[in-house]
This record gives structure tokens, sequence and C-alpha cells, in this order.
């Protein structure tokens, strides 16, 4: 199956081309077994593990799953072509546990186990400790030790929570059938500190107000590569097991405290775009406006309707696209400049104009204007969450989440004029353009962006049939 | 029971080795040759194989419960002689008698995990401490080591004393007059108040072998102070058989009554969790830390001892063999190490690759990190507590107690890789550095397969 081809070379100092070519490979079978295999037979993997826990080395490639595993297998190359130039000290064990941090991600999104699940969880995140331990800037221990114990916090209180579960399947097993056979069985005061349970564990991972205080300063002392890894990838785990985990397994729990999480979400969302503005930093703007864009991905779960869920899906994929394109400038920018601050850059338009250009593009999609894939994502959530029936504050949440939209705007706008517009100083005075391979892959996102977003059919036709079901079975009336 | 006699006899013969053998390399050797005799000799039992055909009255039982454990004990010892061997020759000029000692523990264990009446336990556990109060002050001219000796002795001596009153009241509780485990409390709910008086002193003297709170007031003062490859032996195979003369006593007389003693155990299992992890947050000193850390494994253990279910009985025999590996490979490392500070592991992954390597897989897996064994040891021991239902607080403090374990391992890992500095550490050969690689390979593929050695506990040729 694609993406558990675990990839660990320590020997050649040629890790770079081969770890290129080996996601590029990855990306291939992906793009196969979704385009080809549209039937779910062909692509799952059923293994006898641990016989004694009744886990399975269970994996199916299905909707969301083919969204999720496609973003990463995207990703990747896109990642490795766009950092080619950065030396990085000890390459290899850079690319390796970057390839480990991949396949960590790619068995999250296939699973179809319990303990599968949290097996991958865990194992995509001891790469990135050592990631963003190693490579980075000043004070990255220790916010990447914080961002390792809060995560870890979060995944064990969703182990207790598995485990739990696993003891009320009628046939004692992991597997995510049994699993989603519980959603009757399971009483509603259960259900709900259950909820609570595997829901801190996902919103420490989005994350989601209050559980976001690890982001910024890890984004920030990342090196910009592990970055994308962590903004454009990882969260979205958050958001997987929200829908795939959570959702069907404690419909009633969703229910019951949906409204407080979409308070939560809200709250959050707010609260990053006001600070995204205030920010100097590039880096912290960027990864305070990721914590919006997930909040409302978030808010949108909770409005559980058909509308808001598809556009989550296909947001997901945009949003992790777009994100790893704020990233690619951001670190075309560092690089060249050695400064992240706002204030200190200036007018680079007259002389990277490319590079100005699709940049302006990028952060148009990141406001979600028309054209732009996120604008197609971003509108059928707000449908989805002003027609929900789920909560009664539709309206309020709708309303909240739109001023969110106007303030990125702000933002983004704000830092387009500040680094590209406005007086070269002494610094950019000398600014050369960006070279072949930076181009390029803007040039792919940018297209990726145009594409998706004047016909985002094919993704649509991905994910209907895993997004009804997954309604279905949050739907516990039926 | 093969085990037993042999344990004794090799025991008796590595004391003569020291006077035959001038050359300590022969004697380390001839240990070697005898853990390895005595691991065969236990698998053969486990197959069913007996050597030695000796009616004990039905004192001592062996089921694959116990042997399997015994596997795990000589395996690990083996492991441990074959990276620590050398260590043991240069701590003193009695090298011969160590090992030996060594053995005498081994026949010990092998008791422990197989005694069906309360006398028996009692030798057991005496033949585990009274040479390991020796072992520890084996370094005589470092007052530490002296000093840890005799504090071990002391309160060894008394918790001994307290077992024994403890028997002493439940023989005098039981109607009939009996030390036998199983005629002790099978089958009665309501249990007089001698009997009660006479559990909690059991418990009592088990949890200070075990080294739980409020009874591990010893534990750092003698790890520290005993030569580290002591140490080493002391906190893995030692405290993991007396787990298993723990869980096998409780396990087969107290059973019924449950409820009587649960929430001692309850208590006293928050109580090590939360002053073991909260104390070795402190320490400056690896050795130290790793005392405490050994006490905080412990708390886990101690699920297993509150639940007494299939999961924990499955989870005892991982989670020991996770502990003892993992463990002993920390140890083998450290004790190569000039200073035992946090600061003087700076910059290993630099100089010793591997050894940085190994060392971070130990650590994760005494973590409880997934795809190594610690992680489906922690794993079983929290299943076991969920399947009763109750102690739900325990399991949520546990989960809080390991993510402040996190912080104390990984800041070994983050000397070794983030910090930079010139790490003092004696030569390593190719031997010692390979045979760390298989274990911490070992560690993994139990990590990934624990089956395998669950499997173990069930096959019943006996």
């Amino acid at each position: 199956m694609s993406g558990f081809i675990g990839f660990f070379i320590k020997s050649s100092s040629t890790a770079k081309s081969w770890s290129l070519f080996s996601s590029i490979i990855t990306l291939i079978i992906s793009l196969t077994g979704i385009v080809l295999y549209n039937d779910n037979a062909h692509l799952q993997f059923n293994a006898e593990w641990i016989p004694a826990l009744n886990s399975r080395f269970a994996v199916r490639l299905d909707g969301m799953g083919q969204i999720l595993c496609l973003l990463t297998a995207v990703s990747f190359p896109i990642i490795f072509i766009a950092t080619w130039r950065e030396e990085y000290k000890n390459a290899k064990n850079f690319y390796a546990l970057m390839l480990l941090s991949q396949t960590g991600l790619m068995g999250v999104f296939l699973s179809m186990d319990a303990l599968l699940f949290y097996f991958f969880w865990e194992l995509a995140l001891v790469p990135v400790y050592f990631l963003a331990s190693q490579w980075g800037g000043e004070r990255r221990i220790q916010a990447t030790f914080k961002f390792f114990i809060y995560t870890f916090v979060g995944s064990l209180f969703m182990l207790v929570g598995i485990i739990f579960l696993y003891f009320h399947t009628k046939d004692h097993s992991f597997s995510i059938e049994s699993f989603y056979a519980l959603r009757t069985t399971i009483s509603s005061q259960d259900q709900s500190w259950l909820f609570w349970l595997f829901f801190v564990a996902f919103a420490i991972k989005m994350p989601i107000f209050p559980f976001h205080t690890w982001q910024p300063d890890t984004y920030e002392q990342s090196s910009t590569a592990v970055t994308m890894v962590l903004s454009g990838i990882m969260v979205k785990m958050g958001l997987f097991g929200l829908i795939r985990w959570l959702a069907p397994v404690l419909p009633i729990g969703t229910w019951a405290w949906g409204d407080t999480a979409s308070a939560l979400c809200i709250i959050g969302m707010i609260y990053a775009s006001l600070l995204a503005i205030r920010q100097n930093d590039l880096k912290r703007m960027v990864a305070y406006s990721s914590i919006a864009h997930i909040g409302l991905m978030c808010l949108a779960v909770f409005a559980t309707t058909q509308i808001s869920m598809q556009g989550v899906m296909i947001q997901m994929f945009n949003h992790g696209i777009n994100i790893i394109g704020l990233w690619i400038v951001v670190d075309l920018i560092e690089r060249q400049f050695h400064t992240r601050k706002l204030n200190e850059l200036g007018g680079l338009a007259l002389k990277a104009p490319s590079l100005a250009i699709l940049l302006v593009v990028i952060a148009l999609a990141n406001v979600a204007l028309p054209l732009t894939n996120a604008f197609i994502g971003e509108f059928m959530m707000f449908s989805g969450i002003y027609g929900s029936v789920a909560t009664k504050y539709n309206v309020v949440f709708t309303v909240t989440a739109g001023i969110s939209i106007i303030l990125s705007a702000v933002y983004m706008l704000n830092m387009i004029q500040k680094v590209f517009y406005g007086n070269s100083n002494a610094l950019t005075a000398n600014a050369k353009d960006i070279r072949a391979n930076e181009k390029i892959i803007l040039a792919v996102i940018v297209v990726l962006i145009l594409v998706v977003g004047i016909y985002p059919q094919p993704v649509f036709e991905l994910t209907k049939g895993i997004v009804d079901t997954i309604l279905a079975k949050m739907n516990y009336k039926q | 029971m093969n085990a037993i006699i042999i344990a004794a006899v090799w025991g008796v013969i590595m004391m003569f080795s020291g006077i035959l053998f001038k050359d300590n390399s022969r004697v380390r050797v001839l240990s070697i040759i005898g853990i390895v005799l005595l691991l065969v000799s236990n698998c053969l039992d486990l197959g069913g194989t007996h050597f030695f055909n000796i009616n004990t009255h039905n004192m001592l039982y062996f089921d694959s419960f116990g042997l399997l454990f015994n596997t795990i004990a000589f395996a690990s010892t083996l492991i441990y002689f074959l990276l620590s061997g050398k260590d043991i020759e240069k701590v003193g000029s009695n090298v011969g008698e160590y090992f030996a000692l060594i053995f005498f523990v081994l026949c010990g264990v092998s008791i422990v995990s197989s005694f069906n009446t309360l006398l028996m336990l009692f030798i057991g556990i005496e033949m585990l401490s009274i040479p390991l109060y020796i072992l520890t002050g084996s370094d005589k001219r470092n007052l530490k080591s002296n000093e840890a000796s005799l504090k071990y002795f002391l309160m060894g001596a008394f918790s001994t004393g307290l077992m024994l009153l403890g028997i002493a009241f439940l023989y005098g509780a039981s109607e009939k007059g009996t030390f036998f485990v199983d005629e002790l409390a099978i089958g009665k709910s309501v249990v007089s108040p001698l009997f009660i008086v006479g559990l909690i002193l059991l418990m009592v003297s088990m949890a200070f072998k075990v080294s739980a709170a409020p009874f591990h007031f010893w534990t750092p003062d003698v790890y520290d102070g005993a030569p580290t490859v002591f140490t080493s032996f002391m906190a893995t195979v030692v405290k993991a058989a007396a787990f298993i003369g723990f869980i096998r006593l409780f396990g087969d007389s107290f059973n019924d009554v449950k409820p009587q003693w649960q929430i001692f155990v309850a208590i006293i299992t928050a109580a090590t969790l939360f002053i073991g992890n909260l104390t070795a947050v402190f320490q400056q000193s690896v050795k130290r830390m790793l005392a405490y850390s050994s006490i905080a494994q412990a708390g886990f253990m101690l699920f297993a001892l509150l639940t007494l279910n299939t999961y924990a009985k499955e989870g005892i025999i991982l989670y020991t063999a996770a502990y003892s590996l993992a463990t002993i490979g920390i140890f083998a490392i450290l004790i190569k190490m000039k200073d035992y500070t946090f600061d003087g592991f700076n910059g290993l992954a630099k100089y010793h690759p591997v050894l940085a390597a190994v060392n971070t897989i130990f650590l994760l897996s005494l973590a409880g990190i997934p795809l190594t064994a610690g992680f489906f040891a922690k794993y079983y021991m929290l299943a076991a507590v969920l399947q009763t239902g109750k102690f739900l607080w325990l399991v949520i403090f546990s989960l809080i107690c390991a993510a402040v374990s996190i912080y104390y391992y990984f800041r070994v890992i983050q000397a070794m890789y983030f910090k930079e500095g010139t790490p003092q550490i004696a030569d390593t050969t190719v031997s010692f550095k390979s045979m760390l690689i298989i274990l911490a390979i070992i560690v993994v593929l139990l990590g990934i397969f624990p089956q395998w050695l669950i499997d173990k506990l069930y096959i019943i040729y006996i």
C-alpha cells in the first residue's frame, strides 16, 4: 500500500535526491490509487497484528483518506523541491526523519483500526519532535518540548478513550466498524466525557483555543520545511480524527457539546486573527492565520450539514496547499534577507516581480477570494454553518466567522503592502528575484489554487460518499 | 525446579572459581556459561523436561507464569552479564563472589516466582535480598557504598520482621493453621480482623521490597550508593521478581477479599506515581534520576496488583520484560560515562552516534512511546484498570504522571542530541555496541509484536 514504505537511509549524502525521488513515487502511487480504483475493495489491506488485543493492521483508502493522502503525497515533493537549496547540517538525518514523518502521517489517514490509528498518531509525532528540535531557531528546544508534551498528554487522553470504547465493543476489537457500531450503545453521560477526552487530543493538534499556545512558538522556531509539514498536514490529523473517529462514534456527545466546541472555535478564530494583524514577524503571522482557518473548519464540522462537511473536505486539501505556498514565500524571503520582520522589509515588488505576483495570488487564496480554491471551501462551509440545524446559534457563528474572514483580509493585505509595496530600504534594495525551482513550485501551487477554484467537481466526487456515510452515522435518530 | 537447583549449585561453583582462577575474565566466562545453562534449563522446564523431580509437598508450584518470568529474568541477566560483565570485574577484587551472589539472587528469584506457601515466599525474598546487601556495599573504599549497604540492610531486616509477623498473623487467622497461599482465603468474603492485619503487614513489607511509596525512602540512596553496575541488576531483575512475588501472593490468596485491600493499593499506587515522577524531575544526576524513575515505573506496575485480571497478568510479564531490558541498556551506557550528571551526556550524539541512538530507544521505551515495548506495557496496565471500570481517577492521574516522566527522560535525549559538549566516556568495544544494538532491536520488536512474549503464557506443557 502506498505510504507504508518506511525509508530509513542514513548512509548516502545524496539523501536529498533520494528523498525527493521517493516522495514522488509515493505521489504517483497515491494518484494511481485514487484515479484508477474508485472501488474501495481494491484499496484495502487487512492483516493480523496483535490477536490478543484483537487489533488488526487494517488500512483502507476511502474518500476522506484519499483527499488527505493526496495532500500528503503532493505536499512532500513540493516541500522538498522548494527547500532544495537549503543546507542542513546532518542533511541525511533530516531527510530520513521527514520521510519517516510522512509514513506516520499516511498511516494516520489510512488506518481503519483504532489502536493502529493511535500508533501512527504517536509515530508521526516523534520524527517531527526531532526535526523541530535539531534544526531551527534559538529557542527551538523549549518550544518543541512544549509542543511534544502538550500533544503527548492529549494523545494519552485519547488512548484512555480508545481503551474504554474497546471494552464496550461487542466483539472486543479495535476495528473501525466495531467502533462505529458503538454509537447507539454508549450512554449519553459516557459519551459526554468521552467526547472531551478525544476532543482535547484533537483540539491540541489542530490547535483550537485554548490549547493553541504551543503553536506560534513551535512554528516560529522550526525550520520552514518542518513548519510546512506541521501546518500543512499535521493539523489535518486533528480534523481528520474529529471527522473519522470522534463524530461518528460519539454522535450524542458531539451534538451535546457542539455548541461549546464551536464557541471555542469562534473565539480562537477572532483572537488569532486579531493577533495576526498585530504581528511583526511573518512566521508568527502565518501561524496565527492558520489557527483562524482551522477554527473555521472545525466550526463547519460541528455544523454537520452535507454542504459544510463537503466544504471541510475540500478545504483541508486547499488549506494545506495554500499554507505551504505561504510558507515557501516566507522561507524565500527569510533566506534572502535573513529577516522576517515586516517593518524591515518593503518594496520587493520592483526587484522580484515573479515572487510578488505568485505571493499575491497565494495570499488572496488565503483570504478566500473568488476564483481561488479556498473560496469554494469557505463558501460551502459558510452556507453549511448558516443552514445548520445542529445549533441554534448558527447565525451568530456565521456572522463572527465572516468577521474573521474580513480580519484575514486585513492582515494579508497588510503583509503584502508592507513587504512588497512601499519604499524599499537598504536591506531590500539588492533583492534578487526567485530562482527557477522556486518559481516552478510556486507556479504549481498557484495553478492548483486556480484550477480547483474554477473546477472543484472532481474533488467533490471523491469525498461525497464518505461524507454521506459519516453524516448518516452522526444522525443517531436514523 | 531446574533453575533453583542449578542457580544454587552454580553460585557455589562461582565462589570456588574465584579461588581457582587467577584470571578474572575466566570467572566472567564461567558465569556467562552458567547463566546460559540456567536459561536453557528453565526453557526446558517450560517445555516439560524436568531434570530434578523433588517432592516439595506442594510448597513450590511451577506454572507458566512463574517460569516465563524466570525466563525473562535469566535472559535479562544474560544480557546484563554480556554488557556489563567487565564492569563487574572492576568493582573490587572478589570477582568470583560477586557473580556467586548474583546466582544466589537468581535462585531466590526462581523461588519467589513459584512459591505456593508463605514460608517459601519468605525464603525466596530473603534469598533475593541478602546477597544484595553485600553487593551494595561491595565498593569497600567508597563511603557512600558502605552507607547504602547499611541502610539497605537495616531497612530490609525491618521489613522482613514485618513480613514474618504478617505471616504469623495469617497463619493464626486461617481456620486450620496453614501457610499454603491457596488455602488462606479462597472463597471467603468476610475475614477476621487478624487476617486483615496480617494482610496489611505483608503488603507493607512487599511494598518495601518493590519500593512503592511511602516505603521507598531507601531506594534513591541505595541505588545511588551502590556501584552502578549492581544498581543495574537491582533496579531491574530484583524489582521485577519482587513484583511477581507480590502479584502471585495477592492473586492466589487474597483475590477474593479484594474490596478489603484494593483501596490501600490504589493509594499506594497514586503516591508512588506522584513521588517517583515529581522527584525525578528535580534530579541533577542521571543515576539518581533513574532510581526515582524506577519508583515511578513501579507505580505503573502496581496497576497489575490493583486489578489482578488477565490483562494484569499478561501486562506484568510484558512490563517486566520491557522495563528490565530498557533499564539494563541505559545503565550499561551510564556505567561507561565518567560524569553522571545530565550535562555529562551533552553532545553524545556527535561523538558516539550508536550509543546515543540506542539510549534514545531505551528512554523512549521507558517513557511509553509507541513502537517500543514500553508503550504496550503501559497500554496493558491501563487496559487492566479500565476493564474493571473502577479507579478511573487513578488512570487519569497516571497519564498526567506519564506526561511528567517525559520531561526527565527527554532531558537526557536533549542533552545527547541538542546540546554541545564533549562527553567523557570510557572505551567501548564493538561487541558492546553490537550487543546494545541487538537489545534495542528486541525492545522495538517487542513494541511491534508483543504477541510473541504474551503467547508464551498460554503454552502449557507442564
